[in-house]
């Protein structure tokens, strides 16, 4: 197996008392997508928010590319290669969509310090965003304001946003949440897409079960912030330990939801 | 050309542009326009008021950073020109030390309480910035060996800028339109001047790259960093530069007014009016503050004698000349912004231009 681009070591996070993430020790290998699983309050978020460092672990490391990233704030994370999608939209609502993107590429190319020349002068950077937006469809309302965007296309510039950072890991935390059908279908075939095109790292924290089993090359299965089972998608959703995390929430809804 | 040196962020508003033109017009030419001290004081405050209410569209605009220490760092800039002309003796080597040492000053005292503050929670900032801007104030005046205490200190400018230096005598007798060429006029438009170079490197700032940013910031803090800003670096950097251009304003407004003290630099009335300003004319647009500052400035200078001249005019009217007596000019002023600000939520500048 080729050398893992992102790791955990006995992550652990303490909220008081309660252990949210239990020492969960994984690898993530490059072109490969890895669904996360569990019931709800299973800390799939929690463990998505260790690794891309909206909270702290208490104990326990994250490796991105061989470095230690456990102590990085957020943004440093996000430099080092990190892409985040996150489960509720979470746009500037009051700047356009261009605008949106466009903050994207110029954080990326290191020009927010920039006190003197102006945005608009930054035709390169401008030209980028909108060839970003035109991949997920969203060129025609390029100069509305977010808010006034319907759901859709707010999940739709969310990964477009993702696309932008250009990350070595992309994560998703449930995708297509409150879609309609033809709405999460774009976004899927757009996570096909990248995955096709690009040898990234994908971890896509997901529920329904036949979006899983399309995309997914493995399954990790997260129960009580434990990681339970770990493997590829027809082995792990036999287990019975999966089976097990998965009782009391209708298992029947969950396989094929 | 005009769209370089505005920073590509124009009006975008026929009305806007209309109303922004006048003001531009009516202050590069308010000595030959509206001659007499008290139009020329007045034009010239509303100069310096507008460059120091620009600096904190930059920080709560543009950054959504509630500060409450802005007078003190116009404050800062106004003491620092005062006090090296006492003691520098007078001369433009002094003033431009003084504004240089103001500016450094600030920055420095904003990167301070950035440092400490603006890390955890917006409201301790806000908390932060009071107390720091009151303990200044008292220090200022308690330690009144140094800064003349409550009295404040009044000082020398350099002899070019006294109404006692006459200039183009031979050349244009000494007049030009009826208007004395003396230090005064001189001293306006080095105000003005300076006002617009200020402000229009305060525009520049908001529309570079770094003013998106602050505007990320101001719509999502946490999404700003999840992109790969570090928001606390942008946020202390916001901060000292909006700090340093207010440090400039108040050296101008030393100069201007060859004196300073705590009532006009450092007191929380002052604050008071720059929120007010910025509230009117409409955050996070900048011209927001050309519009909000003239409007405040006129209607604190002109309104009690436009209600004297109206009640003279009305004759003895029972209860409405008792509303309309100019001793009641406060309440009008009260009410003028209450309905301004109900009719106009976004802002005069924020009403004119609806699009994003």
């Amino acid at each position: 197996m080729s050398i893992p681009l992102l790791s955990t070591t006995d992550l652990t996070v303490r909220f008081g008392g309660h252990i949210a993430v239990d020492n969960v020790t994984t690898q993530f290998h490059p072109g490969e997508l890895t669904a996360i699983v569990g019931p709800n309050g299973a800390g799939k978020t929690t463990f998505f928010n260790l690794i891309s460092g909206q909270i702290r672990a208490s104990s326990g490391q994250v490796v991105l590319n061989g470095q230690d990233i456990s102590r990085l704030p957020v943004s440093a994370r996000t430099k080092a290669g990190l892409g985040r999608a996150f489960q509720l939209t979470n746009l500037f609502p009051d700047l356009t969509v261009l605008e949106n993107i466009r903050l994207v590429v110029q954080a990326k190319a290191n020009k927010g310090f920039n006190l003197w020349s102006t945005a608009v002068a930054l035709t390169d950077i401008t030209a980028k965003a909108q060839t970003i937006l035109a991949q997920v469809r969203l060129e025609h309302v390029a100069k509305q304001p977010v808010s006034e965007l319907p759901h859709g296309d707010q999940r739709k510039l969310e990964v477009a946003i993702l696309i932008a950072l250009e990350p070595k890991v992309f994560m998703f935390d449930e995708p297509t949440a409150g879609m309609s059908l033809d709405e999460a279908d774009t976004i899927l075939d757009l996570i096909a897409d990248l995955k096709a095109r690009t040898e990234c790292t994908v971890l896509l924290v997901e529920h329904k079960m036949d979006v899983i089993r399309t995309l997914a090359d493995r399954i990790v299965v997260l129960h009580n912030g434990q990681l339970v089972a770990d493997g590829p998608p027809a082995e792990v959703m036999a287990s019975a330990i999966v089976q097990e995390a998965y009782l009391g929430l209708s298992p029947e809804d969950q396989m094929h939801g | 050309m005009i769209q370089k040196i505005l920073s590509y962020d124009t009006p975008r508003s026929i009305a806007l542009s209309m109303l922004l033109l006048c003001i531009f017009a009516g202050l590069a030419l308010a000595p030959f326009l509206f001659p007499g001290v008290r139009t020329v004081d007045t034009a010239a405050r509303i100069c310096i008021f507008i460059v120091l209410v620009a600096s904190y569209d930059l920080l709560l605009g543009y950054g959504g950073i509630v500060s409450f220490a802005h007078t003190m760092f116009f404050g800062v800039g106004a003491y620092s020109v005062a006090l090296t002309s006492l003691h520098l003796g007078r001369g433009f080597d002094a003033l431009i030390l003084g504004a240089a040492i103001g500016a450094v000053l600030a920055t420095c005292l904003a990167a301070a309480i950035g440092l400490f503050s603006l890390r955890v929670r917006a409201i301790f900032f806000a908390m932060i910035t009071l107390a720091v801007a009151s303990a200044l104030a008292v220090l200022v005046s308690q330690f009144s060996d140094l800064t003349g205490g409550e009295d404040g200190l009044t000082f020398k400018l350099p002899r070019e800028l006294g109404p006692a230096f006459k200039f183009g005598q031979t050349l244009f007798d000494g007049t030009v339109f009826g208007v004395k060429l003396n230090g005064k006029l001189l001293t306006y438009y080095l105000v003005f001047g300076t006002s617009l170079v200020l402000f229009l490197i305060t525009l520049r700032l908001v529309n570079a790259p770094f003013g998106r940013v602050l505007q990320a910031i101001r719509e999502n803090e946490f999404r700003a960093e999840a992109i790969g800003y570090r928001v606390v670096h942008y946020k202390i950097a916001a901060t000292c530069l909006s700090a340093a251009i207010a440090s400039c304003a108040g050296a101008l407004y030393a100069i201007w007014l060859r004196y300073v003290g705590p009532s006009t630099t450092l007191s929380l009335e002052l604050m008071i009016d720059i929120l007010l300003i910025l509230v009117i004319g409409g955050m996070g647009t900048i011209y927001g503050a050309v519009i909000g500052a003239t409007l405040f400035l006129l209607t604190e200078n002109y309104l009690q004698a436009a209600m004297g001249r109206l009640t003279s005019g009305i004759g003895d009217i029972p209860v409405v000349s008792a509303l309309l007596s100019p001793d009641r000019w406060l309440l009008w002023m009260g009410i003028l912004f209450i309905v301004s600000v109900y009719c106009f939520p976004k802002g005069i500048v924020g009403h004119f231009r609806k699009d994003p």
